[in-house]
């Protein structure tokens, strides 16, 4: 910072180089992310929050896993589904991953209709990534019963350490339900979308504020990052 | 975008973003009740903090009625003693503290110090007012369900916490649990407005480094906040499925009561590294807005301007980033890995740098200053001596080899409330009695707010000095009882006994406060727009209380920092932030 930045200016401060410069663009004047709206940097902290809680999961349920005495059970197996007379390991995970992966194509594609004010456009292929959210959600729902069915239990299950169920639920719990909140509100805004309301700017019902188009983008990032988040799940319960 | 124009004179851009309308009140409810104004959320929070405050408070003295004259007081049996301890910590850290400053002093500050109508999001903001009421009223109610509150500590260390012999084990640990789930959302809503708009809201020519030492360290806190709780929330609903649904993410195998538990299998260690990870960074959430605010009592009643202000700023940056490396230094005696209890104590240890350039430059503040003891500049006195207090006996515990010892005795009670308890509640009472005057108008009655300081800060260190020397002779925490001891001499009993009266006089000045508060909304004195002669902008607003979108038409443009007092060759002896420069003082000001 230079010194002039924090007294009277009456010439704009040259501006200083290095680690100063570095500070002095971060804490300039009204806004220190330029191009970013409230909203948008509203929702990028929110993400890195919930990085956190992910990271918080993940991280104990690894620490379960290495510090049991009991075996792990194995995920491919457990994951396995018979489809015909052949075992497939992790088929039914993957095609998941297949589908959450494609949602985050169409919801990409939406932002870009949005901006480009293509109400039609929009709103369908925010109805198809919710489509896909659903699909996911149904997915795992099928997994949970198969797992229940099997005798997976929280506390308890057939094939050895008791934290597989602990963890396996509670993880894919809490991304599930990620996930089915962006569908409920991918769903909203798609509605909003398709009414209109951005292009007369109506008033939210709630906070009686202008709606935008950018509020599809800024969905879009809650999404990629519920699909970045399973990524990482996929990675580190299933595959190792 | 409305058409402002660049500002020549002082070389300050036009405004990047057009004026967002606000919301309107519409009728009484949404106006007082379902407000969306931030300073109304404020004190709401504020009120709703300090009334389960008063319950904390009523728990201390039920404790130290307990330690002071064991036996006497027989309605007090050891397991609620335990659930008071547990209650009593728990609100006084999170309900009462991380509410009243980020909820509270966040909530009315923030937009008026940066310049903003109000925060970026106030539907959000008003969610977070109610979804925090909830979680207390939830905390409220383990009073009253089978079984009472929890009684594990407040650090609600399983197994011990959910297993059958720990009072509160059946609903109270549950409901206890939810309720900081709930705390958790409320405040993850109201934080990520504060941050949203101290960086991308503020007024034409208020850079980050004009905005005064408060919203740094409110802004600084609330990041933090946002990194560290996530732990919490993660620990609180893992230890909810271990009592609900009884998995064991976090109980080994055991035997109860000759029985073998359905637990096996987990980490209680897991859990106090999660606690923890939460825990210490907590410490700095209460204490980083009590360094702001304290760095500007300081400045405005010594009138001068702030010593090092850059310097102030990246302690309060280095000291939030150092303490998410700190947290093991709570578990010493956990049972870890030696060379993490070495990391971890030269973590601990690096933080006291930083601290002590604050700690510096405040006396430094101080140094030839025109010192005006009015009752903020006693408060922030108060502080400093309390906080030194508090860390220098932090460096003994951050040591392993002096922890050791000391660890679960009275000594660690004593470094706490010290550091913690008494020094963050000093910056509240300071900040309260300077901020008063804006929010009602009014100034808070001076005898009796003279009578509230002495008896507070006197009070509390009767309480809490004679602590450290019961620590010291091995006196342990968290007891109900010690009964005869060969180590701890008869006179440390009468030593708990004073300190028990003292304990009962310091919460009766507290009731003098409560009223004066009450009292001096009627009755005080007429303050008039900026009684104390403050440059910050919170002081410049067009009505006070400051009305319905804090600025009247026009928002105020920053030439300068909040810390321009008693500027050579200036007409007054302050010079308002939103002042424009001309003649003379465009050459002298400025450190
Ligand atoms: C007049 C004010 C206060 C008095 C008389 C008081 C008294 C006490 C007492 C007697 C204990 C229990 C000691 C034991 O047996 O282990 C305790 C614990 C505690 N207090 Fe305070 N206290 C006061 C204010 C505060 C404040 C402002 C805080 C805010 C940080 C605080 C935080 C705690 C915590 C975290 C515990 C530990 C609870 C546990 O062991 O689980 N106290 N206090
Ligand atoms: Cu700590």
């Amino acid at each position: 910072m230079a010194e002039t930045a924090l007294t009277n200016t009456i010439e704009p401060p040259a501006r200083p180089g290095g680690w100063r410069g570095i500070a002095a663009d971060w804490s300039s004047d009204q806004r220190a992310f330029k191009n970013v709206s409230w909203g948008k940097a509203m929702m990028w902290i929110f993400l890195l929050s919930d990085t956190f809680i992910f990271s918080c999961f993940l991280l104990s349920y690894m620490t379960a896993r290495m510090s049991t005495t009991v075996p792990w059970p194995n995920p491919s197996e457990v994951f396995a589904l018979t489809i015909g007379d052949k075992r497939i390991p992790l088929i039914l995970i993957a095609i998941m991953t297949f589908i959450l992966i494609s949602s985050s194509g169409t919801m990409a594609m939406a932002v870009n209709f949005g901006y480009r004010r293509d109400r039609v456009k929009t709103a369908a292929l925010m109805l198809a990534t919710a489509a896909f959210g659903a699909t996911f959600v149904g997915m795992q729902a099928f997994e949970w019963t198969k797992l229940i069915l099997e005798g997976v239990r929280p506390w308890d299950n057939p094939w050895g350490a008791a934290q597989f169920g602990a963890s396996f639920f509670m993880i894919t719990g809490f991304h599930g339900t990620h996930v089915t909140i962006g569908v409920i509100f991918l769903i909203a805004i798609a509605r909003k979308v398709l009414r209109g309301d951005f292009d007369v700017e109506r008033r939210g019902f709630f906070t009686s504020r202008k709606g935008h188009y950018e509020i599809v983008e800024i969905t879009g990032l809650y999404w990629h990052f519920v699909d970045l988040v399973w990524v990482f799940i996929f990675a580190l319960f299933y595959l190792w | 975008m409305v058409d402002v124009p660049f500002d020549t004179v002082a070389g300050i851009p036009p405004a990047e973003v057009g004026e967002v309308d606000l919301y309107h009140p519409k009728s009484w409810w949404t106006r007082y009740v379902f407000s969306q104004d931030a300073k109304v959320i404020a004190i709401q929070y504020s009120i709703t903090a300090m009334s389960i405050g008063m319950v904390a408070l009523v728990l201390s003295w039920l404790m130290r009625l307990q330690l002071g004259f064991p036996g006497t007081f027989s309605f007090i049996d050891p397991n609620q003693y335990l659930q008071f301890i547990t209650m009593h910590g728990m609100i006084m850290v999170i309900y009462l503290l991380t509410a009243l400053f980020l909820g509270g002093f966040g909530n009315y500050l923030i937009p008026l110090m940066v310049g903003a109508r109000d925060m970026v999001f106030p539907y959000v903001n008003m969610l977070s007012y109610w979804v925090y009421l909830l979680a207390v009223v939830v905390l409220v109610s383990t009073f009253f369900v089978p079984g009472g509150p929890p009684g594990a500590g407040w650090t609600l260390y399983p197994p011990q916490a959910i297993l059958s012999g720990t009072p509160g084990q059946d609903w109270g640990i549950i409901l206890m649990l939810a309720s900081l789930i709930l705390f958790i959302i409320g405040f993850t809503m109201g934080g990520l407005n504060y941050v949203v708009t101290v960086l991308q809201a503020r007024t034409r020519g208020m850079t980050l480094m004009r905005l005064p030492l408060t919203v740094w360290g409110i802004f600084t806190a609330t990041v933090m906040a946002l990194l560290a709780f996530p732990a919490l929330l993660v620990a609180s609903v893992m230890l909810l499925l271990d009592r609900l649904l009884g998995t064991s993410f976090f109980m080994p195998t055991l035997v109860e009561m000759g029985q073998l538990t359905k637990y096996g299998g987990g980490s209680p260690i897991l859990f106090q590294h999660l606690f923890w990870f939460f825990g210490h960074p907590e410490v700095y959430i209460v204490a980083l807005p009590a360094f702001g605010i304290i760095s500007d009592l300081i400045s405005v009643h010594a009138r001068k301007n702030i010593f090092g202000y850059r310097m102030m700023v990246w302690a309060i940056v280095a000291i939030g980033a150092l303490s998410f490396v700190v947290w093991a230094h709570h578990m010493y005696v956990s049972g870890m890995h030696p060379y993490f209890g070495f990391f971890f104590a030269t973590t601990t240890l690096i933080i006291a740098i930083p601290t002590a350039i604050k700690v510096y430059t405040w006396v430094l503040t101080l140094w030839r200053g025109d010192i005006h003891l009015t009752i903020p500049m006693l408060f922030a006195l108060a502080f400093i001596v309390t906080f030194v207090n508090g860390g220098l006996t932090g460096l003994f515990l951050g040591n392993v080899v002096v922890d050791v010892p000391l660890s679960d005795t009275m000594f660690v009670v004593a470094h706490f409330h010290m550091v913690m308890g008494i020094a963050p509640i000093m910056a509240v009472f300071g900040g309260i009695y300077h901020w008063y005057p804006k929010i009602t108008g009014r100034m808070l009655n001076e005898v009796l707010g003279r009578f509230h300081f002495w008896v507070s800060f006197l009070g509390a260190y009767a309480i809490f000095f004679p602590m450290h020397y019961l620590g010291l002779l091995g006196m342990p925490r968290r007891y109900h009882d010690i009964g005869e001891t060969a180590f701890v001499p008869a006179s440390a009993h009468d030593l708990n006994a004073f300190m028990s009266v003292a304990a009962l006089i310091v919460g009766f000045a507290q009731l003098v406060f409560l009223f004066n508060l009450v009292w001096s909304l009627f009755k005080g004195k007429e303050a008039g727009g900026n009684p104390w002669g403050a440059a910050s902008l919170e002081w410049q607003t067009p009505e006070t209380p400051p009305g319905h979108g804090n600025w009247g038409k026009e928002l105020p443009i920053v030439y300068r920092w909040a810390y321009d007092y008693s500027v050579p060759g200036a007409a007054g002896d302050f010079v308002p932030q939103n002042e424009p420069p001309a003649g003379l003082l465009a050459q002298g000001a400025g450190p």
